[in-house]
C-alpha cells in the first residue's frame, strides 16, 4: 500500500489558531481564510447578480440556493481524506469516461448541445465530474513513481487527456472540453513535464490549428471569426461583445452606481446574468470594483497553490495546485471574453454568474483543496 | 502493489515550488494584460463608450433586403414586389405601448391579430428596434397619421415593399405565399440575418426557395439624440438584394389548366419528361394570396380552414388517391417484362372473377364483360377481369417490386417542400401496420389499383413521364438549376425498348383507337398530335362487388361519387408532356379528367415550344 512518505516537517506550523471558530473550522476540516474569501466573491455576485437580472429577487434567491448547496458540497469533500480521494481517482475518471461516452450515446439534447444525461430524478452533466477527475487521475498517475514524470507517464497523461477532451468537444462542449485538458495539463505541469515537450507541442498545436478549426461546428467558427472582427456582424455574434464593451468602458474609475447601470439596466446587453455579468460589475462598479474584484480571485488562487505547496505528498500537491490554476483560468477566460481580449467560448466567471451545475463542481474542488490543507495534522500525530 | 522507487520527498517538493513559481509568474503577467485591457477600455477610451451608453447613443438599425422576383419560363411575372406602407413603433421610444395603440387605433384600424403579432414580436425583439404594428396602410390611413404624428412620438410610418401576386389564386399551390414572419420561421433560420424582415415564405417556391429569395440583411449605424431621432449615420452597408427565380412553369398552361378544372376540386401536374420541368402545377380550389400578405383576418382564415373543400391543401403535392385503372400500364408492362404466361394468352371476360373455391365474385367495370380479351385489348378497354388474372400469375411480391420501381408509394422528391408519398402495399407492410397476412382478394385488387393502394397527383405525373421516356425519368423541378443538369431517377426494369411496345400501343389506342376509353379526345384535323393515355375511376364509397341491384352511379350524392383519374403523354413518338388529372367526385375517368388533359395537352403544344 502507499507509504504517504512525504513527511514534510513544516505541515505542524500550519494555522495556529486558536479559541472556538478555530477549534470548529478545524473539526469541520475547513480552512477559515479560503472559505472567508469564497464567501465574500460569492456574497458580491448576488449583489451583482441583483442588478444584473433586473432587481429580480426570485432570480437571486435562486442563485443563493446554489450557492449554499455548493458550499455544503465543499463542507463534505472536505471530510474526505486526500488518501482515499487517491484510491477513488482511477475509477471517478473512468466512470467519468463511461458516463461521457452514455452521454454521446443517449444524452439529452439541451440547447443543441448533448450535455446531460437524464438519470429519472437528476440530470447532470458527466463533463463536471472530469473537471475533478482529470487532475486527480493525472496526479494518481504521476504519484505512482519518482518525479519528475518520465516519458511512458506523459504518453499516457496525454492520451487520456486527449480521449476526454475529444469525448466532451463532441457533445459539443469546447468550453468545458480546454477547461478539463487544462487542469490535466497543469498537474502535468506541476509534476515536472519536461520543457522540451511542452514546446514541442505548442509547435504541434499551432500547425494542428487548421485541422482543428476544420472540425469545428459552425457557430464556433463565427466565434473565432466574429472575436477576430467583431464589428462584421453588428446585429448578430458581434452585438455580445460590441455591447459588453460599452458597458465596460462606460463605467469608467468608480463606475455608475449599484443598479445605475444603463447598458445592463436598459437591456442592451445580453446574456447579462450568466456568462457577460462581469460587464454588469464593470459598468456599475468601474476599474476599482474590478481591481478589488480581481485582487480577491488572486488571494484565492494564491491560498490555493499555498496549501498545495504545503500538501503532505505529491498527489496532494499536484491535485491542489491543479485546482487553484484551473480556477485561474475560469476567471481570465471570462474576464478576458467579456473585455474583448479572448472569444467568446461559454466560461462563466466562477461565483458569480447564473447557473447551478458548474459552481457545485467548482466549490467541490476548492472541498479538496481544504480536505489536502487539513488532513496532515490528523496523519501525523 | 508496494512502492518499490525510492522518492527523495525534497526534490519533489523543490520541483513543485519552481513549476508553482513559474506559474504564478504566467498567472500575473496574464492579470496585468487583462487589467491593461480593462484600464484601455475604462479609463483610456472612457469618454467615447460613456458617449455611445447615454446622451446620444449609437444605433444598429437592419436594412432589410429587396425579396427576389419570381417569374414563370417565358420571364411573366408571377411575384413582384410593391411600394406599401407599414405603421411600426420603437419600442425604447414609448413609453406607455398600450396606451399609444389605443390612440392610433382612432386613426387606424388595429385588429386583432395585428395586436396578438405586435406583442409577440414586442417580447423578441430588442427595446431599439422597430416593431410593426399594422402592413398595407391605405393612403387614408397614411396621411391620416401623418397629419397626427407629432402626437406619436417613437410610431413611424416606414415605406417598404410588399409581395404581391398578379395572378391572385393562380397557381398558388406552385408559387407559395408570404405572410408576418413567425417564431417558428425564425427558429428555421439565423434570427439575425432576419433583422428586419418582415415577412416569411410560408409555402410553395416562396419557402423551399427561402433562402435564395431573401438576401442579405444590411445595416446602418445611427447616432441619435435621447428621443431617437437620427442625428447622423456614421456607417453604411447597404443590403443584398434576394436572387430572382425563374421558374419551369409555363404560366399559359397553369391557367390551361386552373380554367379546365374549373369549380371542381382536384389536382393537375404536368410535367416536361425531358428533364423534368414541371409546367403546370394545379390544386383547386386554390385561395388568394395576396390577402396573407397584407395579414389575413381571423374570421376569414377560419373561413379558409373549415372550408370543406379545403383550399388550402395541397391536393397536387398531398393529396392521396386511390389510382384506380392508371395503374393497368404499368402491370400490362411488367406482365411483358417478367415473362408471363398471360402476357401471350387471351382470357375470357364474363363481367365477374372468381377465385377458386371462394363464392365471392370480383366484378368487372362492364357488366356485360368484354369477351376475348388479351392484354393489348385489356389496356385499351380497361378490362378489370384481365388484371385480375394477370395479378394472380404476377403475385403481390412482384408486382410491390415494379410498381415501386414505377414509381408508387414513393416520393419524386420535387424541389418542394411537404410532398406525401403515396402507399404501395406489400406484405411486409401489411404485417408492420395490421399485423396480418395478405390475401389473395387484395393482390386482385391491387390489380385494379385499389384497395391500400394510394397515389399523389405528382407521382401519377412522374410515372406518366417514365413511361414518356420508355424507363426512366429526371427528378421533377420547378426551379430548374443554371448550371446543373437535370437529374436522373433510377430507370424502370424493363430496359429492353420492346418491352415497352405493347403497352404504350395499347395506351395509344386508348385515345386513338375505335374501342379506347378516351376515344372522345383523340386530337383530329389540322395540328392534331397523337396522345398515349391511360383512364382511371377510384372508388370512394364501395360497393359490395357481389351486389347484383344495379346502381345507377351518377345519382350518388357528389361526395361519395368516384374520383375520375387520367394519365397521358404526348406526341407519342417524342413526348414533350407528361401529365396526371384528378377530378375529386368528378365521375368517370374518361368523361371527365380526360377532356381536362386534353386542355393541358394543347396548350403547351399548340404553344410551339421546343
Amino acid at each position: 500500500m502507499i507509504e504517504f512518505a512525504d513527511r514534510n516537517p513544516r505541515f505542524r506550523d500550519g494555522e495556529g489558531s486558536t479559541g472556538m471558530l478555530g477549534r470548529l473550522l478545524r473539526a469541520l476540516h475547513v480552512d477559515g481564510v479560503l472559505l472567508a474569501a469564497l464567501v465574500l466573491v460569492a456574497g458580491v455576485g448576488l449583489v451583482a447578480l441583483y442588478s444584473a437580472s433586473g432587481e429580480n429577487m426570485a432570480m437571486v434567491l435562486r442563485q443563493a440556493t446554489r450557492l449554499a448547496i455548493a458550499f455544503g458540497a465543499l463542507l463534505v469533500v472536505a471530510q474526505i481524506p486526500p488518501r482515499v480521494l487517491y484510491r477513488a481517482a482511477p475509477w471517478l475518471f473512468w466512470l467519468g469516461i463511461l458516463l461521457l461516452g452514455a452521454v454521446l450515446a443517449a444524452g439529452d439534447v439541451g440547447k443543441g448541445a448533448q450535455r446531460w444525461l437524464d438519470l429519472g430524478i437528476i440530470r447532470f452533466q458527466p463533463s463536471e465530474i472530469m473537471k475533478l477527475a482529470m487532475p486527480m487521475m493525472v496526479a494518481w498517475l504521476a504519484f505512482s513513481r519518482p518525479l519528475p514524470v518520465d516519458l511512458g507517464r506523459v504518453a499516457i497523461c496525454g492520451a487520456l487527456i486527449a480521449l476526454t477532451a475529444v469525448l466532451i468537444a463532441a457533445q459539443p462542449d469546447l468550453g468545458t472540453a480546454l477547461l478539463v485538458a487544462a487542469a490535466g495539463f497543469f498537474a502535468l505541469f506541476l509534476a515536472g513535464l519536461r520543457w522540451r515537450i511542452m514546446i514541442g507541442l505548442a509547435v504541434l498545436g499551432t500547425a494542428l490549428t487548421p485541422v482543428l478549426w476544420h472540425f469545428m461546428h459552425g457557430y464556433q467558427r463565427q466565434r473565432v471569426l466574429m472575436f477576430l472582427n467583431p464589428e462584421q456582424d453588428p446585429l448578430g455574434a458581434g452585438y455580445h461583445i460590441i455591447q459588453s464593451k460599452i458597458a465596460i468602458g462606460s463605467g469608467g474609475l468608480f463606475g455608475k452606481g449599484w443598479l445605475n447601470g444603463t447598458q445592463s439596466q436598459l437591456e442592451f446587453l445580453p446574456e447579462r446574468s450568466t456568462d457577460f455579468i462581469f460587464a454588469v460589475f464593470a459598468e456599475e462598479f468601474g476599474l476599482l470594483g474590478l481591481l478589488a474584484l480581481l485582487a480577491t480571485y488572486l488571494f484565492i488562487i494564491g491560498r490555493g497553490l499555498w496549501i498545495a505547496a504545503n500538501a503532505q505528498d505529491t498527489f496532494g500537491r499536484l491535485l491542489g495546485g491543479s485546482l487553484a490554476l484551473t480556477f485561474f483560468v475560469y476567471v481570465f477566460v471570462n474576464a478576458g471574453m467579456v473585455s474583448g481580449l479572448l472569444p467568446v467560448v461559454g466560461v462563466p466567471l466562477p461565483l458569480f454568474s447564473y447557473g447551478g451545475t458548474a459552481m457545485v463542481t467548482l466549490l467541490a474542488g476548492f472541498g479538496i483543496l481544504m480536505s489536502i490543507h487539513t488532513h496532515r495534522k490528523l496523519i501525523s500525530y | 502493489m508496494a512502492k518499490t522507487w525510492l522518492t527523495n520527498p525534497q526534490a519533489e517538493r523543490a520541483l513543485f515550488l519552481g513549476r508553482a513559481l513559474f506559474a504564478v509568474v504566467v498567472v500575473l503577467v496574464l492579470t496585468g494584460g487583462l487589467v491593461a485591457q480593462l484600464v484601455a477600455l475604462q479609463v483610456g477610451q472612457h469618454a467615447h463608450y460613456a458617449t455611445l451608453s447615454d446622451g446620444n447613443r449609437m444605433r444598429i438599425e437592419p436594412l432589410a433586403p429587396t425579396r427576389g422576383l419570381i417569374f414563370d419560363r417565358n420571364g411573366v411575372l408571377l411575384a413582384g414586389n410593391e411600394p406599401s406602407f407599414t405603421l411600426e413603433i420603437v419600442p425604447e421610444q414609448v413609453t406607455d405601448i398600450p396606451a399609444t395603440l389605443a390612440a392610433l387605433g382612432e386613426l387606424i384600424e388595429i385588429r386583432e391579430q395585428d395586436l396578438a403579432r405586435f406583442n409577440r414580436q414586442l417580447l423578441r425583439q430588442r427595446r431599439f428596434h422597430a416593431v410593426p404594428v399594422r402592413f398595407q396602410l391605405s393612403d387614408e390611413e397614411a396621411s391620416a397619421f401623418a397629419v397626427n404624428r407629432h402626437l406619436f412620438p417613437g410610431v413611424d410610418i416606414r415605406a417598404t415593399l410588399a409581395r404581391r401576386y398578379p395572378f391572385g389564386a393562380i397557381g398558388v399551390h406552385a408559387i407559395g405565399y408570404m405572410s408576418a414572419i413567425s417564431e417558428a420561421d425564425l427558429a428555421q433560420v439565423d434570427a439575425a440575418r432576419y433583422s428586419g424582415t418582415t415577412h416569411y415564405g410560408k409555402s410553395g417556391v416562396e419557402l423551399a426557395y427561402e433562402s435564395v429569395l431573401h438576401g442579405a440583411v444590411g445595416f446602418r449605424q445611427v447616432e441619435t439624440n435621447v428621443q431617437g431621432r437620427v442625428l447622423r449615420v456614421v456607417e453604411y452597408s447597404p443590403p443584398t438584394p434576394g436572387n430572382d427565380l425563374h421558374l419551369t412553369l409555363d404560366i399559359e398552361v397553369q391557367l390551361a389548366a386552373e380554367r379546365a378544372l374549373g369549380d371542381r376540386a382536384g389536382a393537375i401536374v404536368a410535367l416536361d419528361p425531358r428533364n423534368g420541368d414541371v409546367l403546370a402545377l394545379v390544386s383547386r380550389p386554390g385561395f388568394d394570396p395576396n390577402a396573407f400578405v397584407d395579414g389575413i383576418d381571423a374570421t376569414a382564415y377560419g373561413a379558409l380552414e373549415r372550408n370543406p373543400r379545403r383550399p388550402l391543401f395541397n391536393r397536387a403535392l398531398r393529396g392521396r388517391y386511390p389510382p384506380g385503372s392508371t395503374v393497368k400500364p404499368v402491370l400490362a408492362l411488367a406482365a411483358d417484362a417478367f415473362r408471363t404466361e398471360l402476357a401471350r394468352r387471351s382470357v375470357w371476360c364474363e363481367g365477374y372473377f372468381q377465385l377458386p373455391g371462394i363464392d365471392r365474385r370480383f366484378r368487372d367495370w362492364r357488366r356485360e364483360g368484354h369477351g376475348r380479351v388479351d392484354l393489348h385489348r385489356a389496356v385499351v378497354e380497361s378490362c378489370d377481369v384481365y388484371f385480375y388474372e394477370l395479378s394472380l400469375e404476377l403475385g403481390i411480391d412482384r408486382m410491390h417490386e415494379f410498381l415501386t420501381a414505377a414509381g408508387f408509394g414513393v416520393r419524386t422528391g420535387i424541389d418542394l417542400k411537404g410532398e406525401l408519398a403515396g402507399l404501395m402495399p406489400s406484405r411486409e407492410w401489411k404485417r408492420n401496420t395490421m399485423n396480418q397476412g395478405w390475401f389473395h382478394g387484395e393482390t386482385l385488387i391491387v390489380g385494379i389499383g385499389q384497395g391500400y393502394m394510394l397515389s399523389t397527383p405528382m407521382q401519377l405525373a412522374q410515372t406518366a413521364a417514365l413511361f414518356a421516356n420508355r424507363g426512366h425519368a429526371y427528378r421533377p423541378r420547378i426551379v430548374a438549376p443554371i448550371d446543373a443538369a437535370p437529374e436522373r431517377v433510377a430507370p424502370l426494369i424493363p430496359e429492353r425498348v420492346g418491352d415497352w411496345r405493347r403497352t404504350i400501343q395499347g395506351m395509344t389506342d386508348v385515345v386513338h383507337g375505335a374501342a379506347g376509353t378516351a376515344r372522345a379526345i383523340a386530337p383530329r384535323g389540322e395540328g392534331a398530335y397523337t396522345i398515349a393515355g391511360k383512364t382511371g375511376t377510384a372508388q370512394v364509397f364501395t360497393l359490395a362487388q357481389d351486389d347484383d341491384r344495379s346502381v345507377d352511379r351518377p345519382q350518388l350524392p357528389e361526395h361519395l361519387r368516384d374520383h375520375a383519374l387520367f394519365i397521358a403523354f404526348a406526341p407519342v413518338e417524342s413526348p414533350r408532356i407528361a401529365i396526371a388529372v384528378i377530378v375529386e367526385h368528378g365521375g368517370g375517368g374518361s368523361d371527365i379528367a380526360a377532356p381536362v388533359a386534353r386542355t393541358v395537352l394543347d396548350a403547351w403544344i399548340k404553344r410551339g415550344q421546343p
